[in-house]
């Protein structure tokens, strides 16, 4: 089975719903608190939503400093998944994780909606069982989630299939209507949109599912 | 000192008759803490002397309520081991000052509430209620409410599911800010405000204590009166709370896990009157005394004096009480959430008096070893503040308003009066995170909120819970007993469109000055509908809120009954149907078509009317058996569609403010299918108000009608669903795009003028 | 010896700010005229023990690099505001 960490950071809150995505999911999914230094054992790490540090400065710069994040970065670097969710994609990118950074929405204002996305790669432990082109209705719940980079960076991430998901309709002012994005490798991803908040059509829609298979999915590190 | 002895208790709010009871209860004159003690604790905010005695005409007990009203939230058994607990309250001054942490300490204030009593809080709903939007500070207070919401709420990780939003220009001088939080619970972990046992420590958890919200008490710092080193005087405290979503949360997983593990014998959160009412009111429930060090509490800044370290509202604080074997495990807990947890109180014996009965006393000390500075009995400071019956007087000028029915108000153009009565709140609720923990099933904008009843921490279930906030002050203006037994009954059909059925009720009263008579008959008057709409449908009220002097320039407001229902589902696993009709559905009004007596299709206190500046009239009775049984009909049919059976019914709604017209109009909005629906009884149809009747869309008709038949519950058909148009007769057509358009941008429109 | 120094953080050139944008929109309606380049930005003030001015400044100006900005999308400049006698 599938062993996923999803790490709290004081101030994280979307950290059980993480945790039970991916549990209905058959994974066997456990919380680690951020002062953790070690994450062997784990075949993934999810840095949930939420408001790490309550997002004091900006998002994620007081979560990168967290003892966990080192743990992570080598997770990172020995092939690991790792997947931040929202305020996650946010620590990641502080952390030099993931290129770019995420700005205050361009409305200034927190937008909890849903949003319809298109994968536009494939390459990545969160897409990988989805198909190119497809759409998804996965709702967004942030107040910083324009996504910027500079020129030289963007034309890097198109031309390498970095950006695996866009909104069809930029809800934010995300340069290239970016909604999520991965690594070179595609082993660490992050996106603004919750996916663990689309696993049920009881819940408005199940369209995070196909996600968050292919992130629990066994797999051979890269 | 040089003062004449009578003006301290003066300035501090307390009457001279409630100064010689002090004396009395003392035996001897207070000092000036113990008297700013009593100032705090013995205010309308703390103690309600205006109202309690007519709160306790409300019916309060069920088989289903585990907790009543009095303590920090009510709590109802609903079933699979799970406890639900659900509070209201207002911040209605401090959020006409700072609008942005007026409305976020509202949310922090009253999620403590309900983590207080165990539970893991689960939702939030606001009522709002501001002045006409054409008003530049109208619209500044709506988005510093509405920012401050969302800023708190997002960030402390509770999601805001519903509210009201209700704009009027007898809100203009005092807005009314109201929040609403439920929390779930493992039946058995549930616990209450009460000190027990002598030798435990009473903790403080949370925040350190600043001088911020010691409100009233500031007279003592004026010249003259406090004789302190170190108190501030009014121009440099600070008059506004600021809240701290971040310390909060730690707060709240640091304050259930010590419950979970069994740590905690009693806990009261710290709001209004901050620590002398959390320690006085633990100890009276417990029949114990309490000795608080004063040095011991944190401070925030230095030089603070005993009567501002007591009476501060410094937010996100709680008092634990704990056994001293307890303590060192309770430190590490707190140590790891980054919370401060601080031993301020010991529990002692109480004093016997002169006829034998047991009196715990508060005594303040400087030091636990050092000088008693205050000393009274908790009860005396808890319960024992006086209590007023104030003059009532129904207002003689009310016949003339009565009088004045909109029924003969000249027609107009239907089309856009409809068109003006549509508004989507999506500009405020798309600012909440209304999805946290996944249980959202029907989330802000509809009839009522519904969400799973699962939480961590919580045994596995499959029911839903349901909660709808309602208010109409319109009505309550005209007939406030009438007026707010329709809102209850409003409130019920609004939880039955998701399939819930009714288990309890929390209000919030928001009224005017009670020392106008006219506002004491408004509260007493609302008190009694509230009871005759609960007593007929078997409600029990909970717990509740009031919030008087909402008023400004002299001017009351109306009268503001907001109640929550709280409604139980006991099989949740699709969701209701909502308002998405399809194209071929046959739709139906279900329920009573007609009011009872002169006027069938009554138009006083209709947004209709309002909206056309007539603001008399009367309101009309409705047939309360009907409406139960057409209540039980739409529970039992939105319920099996829930409970995951097959089912003809495509869409439900209940007609509310606006009528028929507007609750057409939503669906069409929603749905983006339009319906044609024959002409109408009359044309004050399309427009009246009165609770009871719901819009029904099937795809079977003749279905439907046996079932609504066999039930005894009156239908009508009202014409189908299909077209791009909205027709009603010859009085409304329009394009469900024009529709749909004007009712998404109403808000947005109102808020952007510029100013 | 002890220095109050002040951190400004701000958007680098070419980052979108809203913030700025929209105070910048409103100033007309409020009778504000001729005020363009509006620009949002936070400011940090701290006292900073070091040797002399120069390591103060230093130390401030890492302290900022490495936590109270992101470079991605932010510069900081750290000036001395006054000597406190220590």
């Amino acid at each position: 089975m599938t062993r996923i960490a999803v790490v709290v950071f004081p101030g994280s809150n979307c950290e059980y719903d993480a945790l039970t995505g991916v549990e209905s999911l058959g994974a066997d999914a456990e919380l680690v608190w951020h002062s953790t230094k070690d994450l062997s054992g784990f075949d993934g790490v999810i840095l949930p939503g939420g408001f790490a540090h309550g997002d004091y400065l900006r998002p994620g710069a007081l979560a990168r400093f967290s003892p966990v994040m080192d743990a992570v970065a080598r997770f990172a670097e020995d092939g690991g998944a790792v997947l931040g969710i929202c305020n996650g994609f946010q620590v990641l990118t502080e952390a030099g994780l993931l290129p770019g950074a995420l700005q205050k929405n361009a409305g200034l204002k927190f937008l909890c909606q849903p949003t319809t996305l298109t994968v536009t790669s494939t390459d990545s432990i969160l897409t990988a069982n989805a198909t190119l082109g497809q759409e998804l209705v996965i709702p967004i719940n942030h107040f910083s989630g324009a996504y910027v980079c500079d020129d030289e960076t963007l034309a890097r991430l198109e031309g390498s299939g970095q950006i695996i998901l866009r909104y069809v309709e930029n809800p934010n002012g995300s340069r290239g209507n970016i909604a999520g994005l991965a690594n070179e490798r595609g082993n660490v991803v992050g996106l603004m949109p919750h996916p663990e908040r689309a696993m049920s059509t009881l819940l408005g829609s199940a369209d995070g599912r196909v996600l968050l298979e292919s992130f629990v999915a066994p797999r051979v590190r890269a | 000192m040089n003062r004449p002895p009578q003006s301290l208790h003066r300035a501090l709010g307390l009457s001279d008759d409630e100064f010689a009871q002090i004396e009395a209860v003392l035996g001897r004159e207070p000092n000036d803490l113990e008297l700013a003690l009593y100032g705090v604790m013995w205010s309308e905010h703390c103690s309600y002397k205006s109202s309690r005695l007519h709160l306790r005409r409300l019916p309060t007990t069920g088989e289903h309520v585990l907790v009543g009203p009095g303590e920090n939230a009510g709590v109802i058994d609903a079933g699979d081991g799970i406890a639900v607990a659900i509070r209201i309250e207002s911040h209605n001054h401090p959020s006409a000052i700072e609008p942005y942490q007026g409305a976020a300490t509202g949310v922090g204030g009253i999620l403590r509430d309900v983590f207080t009593m165990g539970a893991r809080p689960l939702a939030v709903m606001d009522p709002l209620f501001f002045g006409e939007l054409s008003d530049a500070r109208q619209r500044w207070l709506v988005e510093g409410v509405v920012s401050g919401i969302s800023g708190y709420g997002n960030s402390v990780g509770v999601p805001t599911i519903g509210g009201e939003l209700t704009f009027d220009e007898c809100y203009s001088g005092n807005p009314l800010v109201n929040v609403l939080c439920v929390g779930a619970l493992p039946t058995e972990r549930l616990v209450l405000g009460i000190a027990s046992g002598v030798g435990n420590l009473a903790v403080l958890l949370g925040s350190r204590t600043g001088r911020d919200g010691i409100g009233g008490v500031s007279v003592l710092a004026s010249a003259g009166f406090s004789g302190e080193e170190g108190a501030l005087d009014d121009a440099k405290r600070p008059s506004v709370q600021v809240g701290d979503p971040y310390e909060e949360k730690r707060l709240i997983e640091a304050c259930l896990e010590l419950l979970d593990r069994g740590y905690v014998l009693g806990i009261q959160d710290l709001g209004g009157a901050g620590l002398v009412c959390a320690t006085s009111e633990t100890a009276a429930r417990g029949g114990v005394g309490m000795d608080v060090d004063v040095t011991a509490v944190p401070q925030r800044e230095p030089g603070m004096v005993p009567y501002e370290i007591m009476t501060s509202e410094s937010q996100e604080r709680m008092l634990a009480i704990i056994t001293p074997e307890n303590l060192e495990a309770v430190r590490e807990v707190c140590e790891r959430w980054e919370v401060r947890a601080t031993v301020v109180g010991h529990v002692v014996e109480p004093l016997i008096d002169d006829d034998g009965n047991e009196v715990g006393m508060l005594r303040i000390r400087d030091g636990f070893d050092g000088e008693v500075l205050a000393e009274v009995p908790a009860r005396s400071l808890a319960d024992e503040a006086p209590l007023y019956d104030r003059t009532r007087e129904r207002p003689s000028s009310l016949d003339a308003v009565l009088d004045d029915d909109p029924s003969n108000e000249p027609v107009g153009s239907t089309n856009e009066d409809l068109l003006s009565l549509l508004v989507d709140p999506g500009w405020v609720y798309r600012q909440y995170d209304s999805q946290l923990f996944l249980n959202t099933v029907v989330g802000p904008g509809r009839d009522a909120a519904l969400l799973r009843l699962a939480g961590p921490g919580l045994p596995v279930s499959t029911r839903g819970i349901a909660l709808s906030t309602d208010s109409n002050p319109r009505w309550c203006a005209l007939d406030p007993r009438l007026g707010t037994a329709l809102t209850i009954y409003e409130s019920v059909a609004n939880l039955a469109c998701v399939g819930a059925t009714a288990k309890a009720v929390v209000n919030c009263l928001n009224f005017g000055n009670p020392e106008h008579p006219s506002v004491m008959w408004q509260l007493s008057e609302a008190i009694d509908g509230m009871a005759d709409a609960c007593s007929a449908l078997g409600l029990p009220v909970i717990g509740g809120n009031v919030s008087l002097y909402n008023e400004s320039g002299g001017v009351d407001i109306d009268p503001t009954p907001v109640v929550g229902l709280l409604g139980v589902l006991d099989h949740l696993v699709a969701p209701p149907p909502g308002w998405n009709w399809r194209a071929g559905d046959a739709l139906v009004l279900v329920g009573v078509r007609r009011a009872v007596g002169e006027r069938s299709f009554p138009l006083g206190g209709s947004r209709w009317a309002t909206r056309r500046g007539r603001r008399g009239g009367r309101l009309s009775e409705i047939e309360v058996s009907t409406l139960r049984a057409t209540i039980d009909f739409v529970v039992g049919e939105v319920a099996g569609i829930c409970a995951g059976m097959a089912s003809d019914v495509t869409a439900v709604h209940d007609v509310s403010g606006g009528g028929i017209a507007a609750a057409l109009a939503e669906m069409v909005a929603v749905t983006s299918v339009g319906a044609q629906v024959a002409e109408l009884d009359d044309f004050a149809e399309l427009f009246s108000e009165f609770p009871g009747r719901f819009i029904v869309a099937t795809g079977d008709l003749d279905a439907f009608a046996t079932r609504a038949a066999a039930a005894g519950v009156p239908m009508v058909s009202l014409g189908t669903c299909g077209g791009e148009r909205l027709v009603i007769g010859s009085t409304v057509d329009l394009s469900v795009d024009d529709i749909a358009a004007t009712r998404r941008g109403a808000l947005e429109a109102a808020l952007s003028a510029l100013s | 010896m002890n220095f109050l120094v002040v951190v400004e953080v701000t958007l680098r050139r070419g980052i979108a700010d809203p913030e700025g944008a929209t105070i910048e929109r409103a100033l007309p309606a409020l009778g504000f005229s001729g005020v363009s380049n509006v620009q949002a930005g936070k400011s940090f003030r701290m006292n900073v023990e070091a040797e002399n001015e120069d390591a103060a400044l230093d130390k401030a100006t890492a302290l900022a690099e490495r936590l109270l900005s992101n470079p991605v999308i932010e510069d900081a400049v750290a000036r001395l505001a006054e000597v406190h006698a220590t």
